[in-house]
């Protein structure tokens, strides 16, 4: 142990989020600590019932596109988000939430996954967080 | 020491990769983890998470013509 992964999820986008997931799970199951901030539209996934409802970051044409990736994902056998947050979690996984976007889209604690989430912090928490990190990633 | 066996026979990234690491995490030292699976890259990526943990892969085995495998890891 001792190393670590540190992502930022800024985008909001289903697609994204999943690399972010995808990413950090790699990272607990290859033996790293692995913590995501969520911040801006990435925060938006934190909201109950939200984590699943990103569009597609490109081809998304109102959703069809979305649509389209989202059967093409279900036959290829890859699991949801949920699932994916729930492996996170259970493998020792860390989120921390931007307190100012929760200020920006005025945003409260109740709206949130709050069950998920192990901190709230600003820029000082991820700098803190991706000190002695050796993956540190912006999506 | 007990044997766990888990299947992820049909699952893609990072499924194996994840439900071995969870399934080494509940196994006490000395058990055997036997996981069996089809994703390609998890066929070699697993004996690389093992090897970053310290852990002793017994054996790698190929079944059905090379359409599943095997991968035996001592806690």
């Amino acid at each position: 142990m001792g190393e670590k992964t540190v992502i930022i999820l800024h985008s909001g986008d289903m697609d994204k989020v999943y690399s972010a997931l995808i990413i950090a799970n790699g990272a607990l199951a290859m033996g790293m600590e692995a913590s995501i901030y969520f911040t801006f539209w990435g925060l938006m996934r934190l909201k109950k019932g939200e984590l699943d409802k990103g569009q597609l970051s490109k081809m998304n044409m109102l959703g069809l596109g979305r649509q389209m990736i989202k059967k093409r994902m279900d036959k290829a056998n890859v699991v949801s988000l949920e699932r994916l947050m729930n492996d996170f979690k259970e493998l020792g996984g860390k989120i921390i939430a931007c307190e100012m976007t929760m200020e920006i889209m005025g945003l409260s604690k109740e709206e949130l996954r709050t069950e998920w989430i192990d901190e709230w912090g600003a820029v000082g928490s991820y700098i803190q967080e991706a000190r002695d990190a050796s993956v540190t990633l912006f999506i | 020491m007990a044997d766990v066996e888990i299947d992820v026979r049909g699952q893609t990234c990072p499924v194996p990769l994840v439900e071995c690491r969870k399934a080494l995490k509940k196994a006490s030292p000395g058990d055997l983890v036997i996981v069996k699976g089809t994703h390609p890259a998890s066929r070699k990526e697993i004996p690389m998470a093992c090897e970053a943990m310290g852990l002793e892969v017994l054996d790698i085995e190929d079944k059905e013509g090379g359409k599943e495998w095997e991968i035996k890891i001592r806690r």
